[in-house]
């Protein structure tokens, strides 16, 4: 069943949304054809979750243009702590609501051709770049509703790009700071690695509205062409008022290598599909996730690999602590499709639950249409071992600290391979102040 | 000798229902070894998880005090702080906290806030612990007991003791499933433990152990009580005699706690 959401918003809004923005011909009417189709198609229907009273319509559009910062030390303290102390990193981008607010690259990956800018401005400078990827073979306009949405309300975003054969060392940062209480965040990611090249890309997302109600659709599309190298990392903090649906693609190509390293760690409603296309042989992901569900939050995450090609290797692990009256919903699917000889599919996931109310379910899925494959799977919903409390306890730690210890240590095979040491602290920071 | 006293009276505890001691009495005064032999199934192990407090364990009645306080009514990690030490049969596995900052941890539960140990110390004192129990210097940065061959658990025990300093310490067969060379430094450690504070239950059904560590007062359980005391003499005397005169000098016929279910 479609949940009835009228959409606030007209063509004509759309058009001149879009030409305020000098958008390309491509792009604006990549948004009027979405608009026209959204309201055929139905909504996400994510396994075990239902999300039909969820807020999907309730939320402002127009906004107000972020005020840029010179320097990082003028963002709040609490961003501060997502770098190095007094170092900030050479590749950074800031976007405040929806514009961008401080943007670095580095001067010899700007000359060897790199593109770390926003998506507007990429639209405008690299129309024909973005054009071929944007949103055509990882997330589709129609796949639906939301994703249409998407397509006819993106309002912020970033475009990575890596030439062939580069590596870029140093990481990429950027960080969406939603400042505005109410106006939704359509945010699109767009990375793509040529061929040998490689990169690591972490992100981070963050807003203050416990009170007042928005939205936050993002859609991240991931392409890794032959032999190249894409590590991702983000740390979703989106506050409680914010209903999340957030799309992350991969594709990958011959001898490709995709991993993820998800902390999502929302407070507020938040459906999340995190897919990768292994399309080329001997290509490989990971896809690692982790959060904490509190409160009366309602979670439902997807990690799923499709691996297409040959000798193709695929592993899938999730974690989640669960406490308050939160549900969490774990949905790992491994696909191996027919072609596929000789790959390996492997997941578990897991969820600890710190209270009696709370509700977890971790679900997992094999699907293989080949014959000569290797898989696996594992899964479990449990509670704190009191035989690991007594023991750690027995060494005169106090219950909290020995509860902790345990929570973290469940999360770590996670936490442990987000990329950026201070966004790896930041995280754990987080993971404590929600678990406390 | 200015150490703590551990006192045990009369202690009866039961496990899901099923009486396993039965009014068993000890003391250990700080500068003193003690060694708790037996037969398998006497209660030689209950009696440590109820000094330590195991969830499983439910004392009905006698008291346990450590310097007159009463130690039954403490939480388990109260017992730690206040002295006690118990290294386990079987350490608990704890999949992401490493051995380090867990040690970490526990050495600063003791400590008062803003007091905490410094890294430097804390490693160095580390290395120079882990160099003695010939422990290779990964095991510092491997998760707790994850993946532990059962030596390095008993091993890792004992890196805990000596980290820790507690008043009194209970070893809890610390010996079974070690080959010889893993007994001499195991071994080792504890006697370097051994100061005119420091006080230690050995709980072991094998003498082997107590040709490494000499104890001061040798106890014989069965049937959950302590039934005979005496001194390191009564150890050898088992090893060459086994158990069987006790039992015909006390008229057990079963010595396990078996007998009257």
């Amino acid at each position: 069943m479609a949940v009835e959401t009228k959409l606030p918003f007209d063509k004509d809004y759309i058009d001149q949304f879009s030409k305020n923005r000098n958008e390309p011909q491509w792009m604006n009417s990549l948004r009027l054809n979405a608009l026209e189709i959204a309201d055929t198609l139905e909504m996400p229907k994510p396994d075990k979750t239902k999300i039909g009273n969820w807020n999907f319509s309730n939320f402002k559009h127009e906004f107000k243009e972020g005020e840029a910062i010179s320097s990082v030390k003028d963002l709040p303290a609490e961003m501060q702590a997502y770098f190095d102390e007094g170092n900030a990193p050479q590749n950074l981008l800031i976007q405040r609501n929806h514009s961008v607010a401080y943007n670095t690259l580095n001067e010899e990956l700007k000359n060897k051709g790199v593109i770390f800018t926003d998506i507007f401005t990429a639209m405008n400078e690299h129309s024909d770049l973005v054009e071929k990827y944007y949103m055509k073979d990882a997330v589709a306009v129609d796949q639906n509703r939301l994703t249409a949405l998407h397509a006819a309300l993106v309002n912020g975003g970033i475009f990575v790009y890596i030439p062939k054969n580069v590596q870029v060392e140093e990481p990429l940062q950027a960080i969406f700071w939603q400042e505005d209480p109410e106006t939704a965040l359509f945010n699109h990611v767009l990375v793509v690695a040529e061929e040998g090249s490689s990169l690591t890309y972490v992100e981070n997302y963050i807003s203050h509205n416990d009170e007042q109600e928005t939205i936050a659709n993002i859609v991240t599309e991931v392409f890794a062409h032959d032999n190249a190298q894409v590590a991702y990392g983000a740390v979703d903090n989106f506050a409680a008022g914010t209903t999340t649906y957030i799309n992350r693609r991969g594709v990958g190509h011959r001898d490709a290598k995709i991993n993820w390293a998800l902390g999502q760690m929302n407070d507020g409603n938040t459906v999340s599909e995190n897919i990768t296309y292994l399309l080329g042989d001997n290509s490989t992901s990971e896809a690692k996730a982790v959060t904490v569900g509190r409160g009366k939050q309602t979670q439902n995450f997807t990690a799923s690999i499709r691996q297409f090609g040959k000798e193709t290797d695929a592993y899938i692990l999730q974690r989640g602590v669960m406490k308050g009256s939160a549900t969490t919903i774990f949905n790992a699917i491994g696909k191996i499709e027919h072609g596929g000889t000789k790959s390996n599919s492997e997941q578990e996931s897991r969820i600890l639950m710190l209270s009696e109310k709370s509700r977890g379910d971790a679900n997992p899925i094999l699907l293989i249409d080949e014959d000569d494959v290797t898989a696996g799977h594992a899964a479990s919903v449990g509670r704190v071992d009191p035989l690991q409390m007594y023991y750690l306890m027995s060494r005169g730690l106090k219950k909290e600290e020995a509860e902790r210890l345990v929570i973290h240590g469940f999360l770590d095979p996670v936490v442990s391979q987000i990329p950026i040491e201070s966004v790896r602290k930041q995280l754990t920071q987080v993971i404590e102040r929600k678990v406390n | 000798m200015s150490g703590s006293v551990l006192e045990i009276k009369n202690l009866h505890v039961s496990i899901e229902d099923k009486e396993i001691l039965k009014g068993a009495n000890l003391t250990i005064k700080g500068g003193e070894f003690h060694a708790i032999m037996g037969p398998n199934g006497t209660g030689k192990s209950t009696l440590a998880s109820a000094i330590m407090g195991h969830p499983k364990y439910e004392v009905t009645e006698g008291s346990i005090l450590l310097d007159g306080e009463d130690v039954l009514e403490m939480e388990v990690d109260e017992r730690a702080r206040a002295g006690l030490f118990l290294a386990m049969q079987y350490p608990s596995e704890i999949s992401g906290v490493t051995t380090s900052d867990f040690l970490r941890s526990a050495i600063n539960a003791r400590r008062d806030e803003g007091d905490e140990v410094s890294l430097m110390k804390f490693i160095k004192q580390l290395d120079k612990d882990l160099d003695f129990l010939e422990i290779d210097q990964n095991m510092a940065t491997r998760y707790l007991n994850e993946g532990f061959s059962g030596g390095e658990k008993k091993r890792n025990e004992i890196l805990q003791l000596m980290q820790l300093k507690p008043a009194i310490a209970i070893l809890d067969e610390i010996d079974s499933g070690l080959d010889i060379d893993a007994l001499k430094v195991v071994s080792d450690g504890i006697n370097k433990m051994r100061n005119d504070k420091f006080g230690c239950l050995i709980i072991t059904h094998y003498q082997r152990l107590l040709n490494y560590i000499t104890p001061d007062f040798v106890h014989v359980m069965m049937q959950g009580r302590v039934v005979k005391s005496g001194g390191p003499e009564l150890a050898k005397r088992l090893e060459e005699e086994g158990y069987e005169w006790i039992k015909e000098e006390l008229g057990i016929e079963d010595e396990t706690v078996e007998q009257n279910a």
